[in-house]
């Protein structure tokens, strides 16, 4: 107490607006803190940012690029009929391309020594897309047509920098030191050169042999014919259920216990849509597996939660005073609803819709169940198949490939990165866009 | 309004494709990781050489692939189980409970499983399985004792081996090539440094010592790698000690990055593993539902094929990618084509 009278005994300093006191100061020094620490923590953020884009860049760029070797080739009537006898029919085009390159190469009077056998290793896989183009092109047959056929993986990873003659151990299958050297001159020559990949984005998987060919374009569609399924049954089921819990249901506890659920079913790990999809649709329904039908089903589970709530949460932005005019004119209640509330609280909903639609994008749990991770290399035949026959999604494909031993597998893991990033971003855009177009503050 | 129509219209969209979902037109396969890479080779070459649409190959593990083969019979089962080991009695048993009667056994080839480290790191060349168990093993010989596991240092037990610290990763226990691990590796380890002797002696029965023998140090020494290769790549990438397990196929791709060693004194290659020389090696295995042979499209085309000269012989692709072939092939080709199954006499 005695140290209380003294205080207030002692004389006040003399303050002045134009000098600060003490605790002036100490409380700038502390805004001042705080504002550091808010541009260090954007900055850390950034600088994440930063290392995450230039890292998938980096990486995943080069998938886009592949080493091709560009050659004339033709293709006799009797050898398609010989090699259509065949089991293994891809290999036999093979023999005959390598035959047919390696002769040409001789012609052309190279200074490096080779034999057949390095210009195979030079070669990706290429009996596939021979096949196809001649069964697809009869007319084509004893013509000369300019083939653009993938090099192997590691020649590709030679001209992109990722693998030197250091990394060939002495009898190597796959590729040995003079095969580099025969594709120095080669490129010299330009025969081997740098293209822009398109079967990366429009192929299908591959072979783990096959690295060269792989490509993300199947498993966009898949992706693709997922997301109408959600969209399709998210959005109406999500849109009613919250008009329906936010305008019409009555208050009791009935509807608390739902919006509780609600709340919970938004935090489930995605995995358990997966069981729960593997027990009701493909073990109890009997739809295919491997479908984009049930990998569509299974999200639209995942996604209705977040719509729901971002739709309420839009339909009670919306203020009461229309509610109370539209119904003061004599509106029923839905028509309240439907002429006013809803087209009001339409961006919001949107915004929601789109956001729920780009996290299950890149949802790759659920559908580990379902059969969509593992190779499958197809495109559907109709729209139909394109729901019910097997196919993979973006981030299922992408899973795979990192998982492959070939390093080039792993360069298009990367790719399939911004493939990926690319459409997540596309999204978050509309929905940005549709907000700032539609939106309305009060 | 115009949203009841839209979900009306949408629940009917759904009613209607899941009705007419006609006949699967595809082989559906699932199973072992390490038979995958070979499967999928197969897979697009069939695709690609016959009328039938591309089979689905899915991974996940021999056991959960053998799980869902036995599932039991339709459309909505798969057809192939790829396994890394056989078939065991229980997964027979649980089979014929769901009416997964007749199997058809196949065998591919060998794999061989192979210790490699870090390019550029210490000297790890020759490996006897006595190493590996003194490494790895909760409890070793010491000076003709059986003690807690002192090793630090793989030079602590032999001196031909480089002075670094022990760091194995090794493939967790859901893998099919831990138990060739388990069974190549440390058990012959274990019996040849005389643990498992010792073990007895002091008073466990065969069958207890044996699997005290199958257990590895817990002192963060051996790490269980459950994911697959690529994670074991990228934890020896960033360890220079790190010595791990791989496939001898994996290991092949990767040869820029990695240095393998010798077990008991013989490299790990193809041949050497189809001769049986190098110790460490396991068949692989596909199992056939019989009763879809003739139900889904392909399916013996894709068997006949998956076995045929040009694809699994030694000149074949899958060879090419590291699978060493099966002498017996011709024999396995016979029992394809006929749809000899499990347990009728062959």
């Amino acid at each position: 107490m005695t140290d209380a009278s003294m205080d207030q005994t002692a004389p006040r300093p003399k303050r002045s607006l134009h000098v600060a006191d003490d605790r002036t100061r100490a409380r700038r020094a502390a805004e001042k803190r705080f504002r550091a620490y808010g541009v260090a923590a954007i900055t850390a953020g950034l600088l994440c940012l930063v290392v995450l884009i230039w890292s998938i860049l980096s990486n995943g760029l080069p998938a886009f690029q592949r080493t091709v070797v560009d050659i004339e080739f033709t293709l006799t009537q009797e050898q398609f009929d010989e090699a259509e006898k065949a089991v293994l029919k891809t290999k036999v085009y093979t023999d005959f391309f390598i035959a047919s390159l390696t002769r040409q190469l001789e012609d052309q009077g190279l200074e490096v020594a080779f034999d057949g056998k390095a210009v195979e290793r030079l070669m990706g896989k290429v009996g596939g897309t021979l096949r196809s183009f001649y069964r697809d092109n009869p007319q084509a047959l004893g013509r000369a047509v300019s083939f653009e056929l993938p090099a192997a993986s590691r020649v590709d990873r030679y001209f992109k920098g990722t693998f030197s003659r250091d990394g060939i151990s002495e009898g190597n299958r796959f590729i040995q030191v003079e095969d580099l050297d025969l594709a120095d001159a080669l490129a010299e020559a330009g025969i081997i050169r740098q293209a822009f990949n398109w079967e990366f984005i429009t192929g299908v998987d591959t072979g783990v042999d096959n690295p060269g060919g792989a490509g993300i374009g199947a498993s966009v569609l898949g992706s693709f014919m997922m997301m109408i399924v959600v969209l399709v049954l998210s959005l109406p089921i999500g849109v009613a259920a919250s008009i329906y819990l936010e305008e019409f249901a009555p208050k009791n506890w009935f509807t608390d216990l739902i919006e509780v659920n609600i709340s919970n079913l938004a935090a489930v790990p995605s995995i358990v849509f997966g069981i729960l999809g593997l027990a009701v649709f493909i073990q109890f329904m009997h739809l295919p597996q491997s479908a984009p039908l049930v990998g569509g089903l299974v999200l639209t589970l995942m996604t209705l939660p977040t719509i729901i709530i971002s739709t309420r949460a839009s339909l009670r932005a919306v203020p009461p005073s229309i509610r109370d005019a539209a119904l003061g004119v004599g509106a029923s209640r839905m028509q309240t609803v439907f002429h006013h509330v809803l087209p009001l609280a339409m961006p919001g909903i949107l915004t929601g819709t789109i956001i729920g639609l780009a996290q299950a994008l890149g949802e790759t749990a659920p559908l580990l169940l379902i059969g969509m991770v593992g190779f499958i290399a197809r495109y559907p035949e109709t729209f139909l198949q394109g729901f019910e026959g097997p196919n993979s999604a973006m981030p299922a494909q992408i899973y795979n490939w990192a998982a492959r031993s070939d390093a080039v597998f792993t360069e298009k893991a990367w790719g399939g990165i911004i493939v990926l990033l690319i459409f997540l971003l596309s999204m978050n855009i509309i929905a940005i866009l549709l907000r700032r177009r539609f939106e309305r503050r009060w | 309004m115009s949203y009841a129509k839209l979900t009306a219209s949408a629940l009917a969209i759904a009613a209607i494709s899941a009705t007419a979902a006609q006949a699967r037109d595809n082989v559906q396969i699932a199973g072992s990781s390490t038979v995958l890479p070979y499967a999928s080779i197969v897979a697009e070459a069939f695709g690609e050489n016959f009328d039938f649409p591309t089979p689905v190959v899915e991974s996940g593990g021999s056991s959960a692939g053998l799980k869902r083969f036995c599932d039991g019979v339709g459309e909505n089962t798969i057809d192939i189980a790829n396994a890394s080991r056989a078939i065991r009695e229980k997964e027979i048993k649980a089979c014929a409970e769901n009416g997964v009667t007749d199997i058809i056994e196949v065998r591919i080839g060998y794999d061989g499983i192979v210790f490699a480290s870090q390019i550029n790191g210490p000297d790890f060349t020759a490996f006897t399985p006595s190493d590996i168990f003194n490494a790895l093993a909760p409890k070793v010989m010491v000076d003709g004792q059986l003690v807690d596991n002192p090793h630090q240092q793989w030079s602590d037990f032999n001196a031909d081996l480089p002075a670094a610290d022990i760091l194995a990763f090794i493939p967790g226990t859901k893998h099919g090539t831990r138990e060739v691990f388990e069974e190549k590796v440390l058990v012959a380890g274990c019996e040849a440094t005389g643990a498992m002797e010792a073990m007895m002696a002091a008073g466990m029965s065969e069958d207890d010592a044996e699997d005290a023998c199958l257990e590895v140090r817990t002192d963060g020494k051996s790490v269980d790698i459950d994911g697959d290769y690529t994670e074991t790549l990228a934890r020896i990438d960033a360890n220079t000690n790190g010595v791990g397990v791989f496939g001898l196929a994996f290991y092949e791709n990767n040869t820029d990055k990695l240095k393998v060693a010798t077990m008991s004194g013989v490299a790990p290659s193809t041949e050497t593993i189809a001769s049986g020389e190098y110790p460490v090696s396991r068949p692989l295995f596909f199992y056939i539902k019989k009763a879809h042979i003739g139900v889904i499209p392909g399916l013996q085309e894709f068997a006949d094929f998956f076995v045929s000269d040009v694809i699994a012989g030694p000149d074949g692709p899958l060879a090419q990618y590291g699978l060493v072939s099966d002498p017996e092939l011709s024999a396995t080709q016979e029992a394809v084509a006929s749809g000899t199954t499990m347990g009728s006499g062959s």
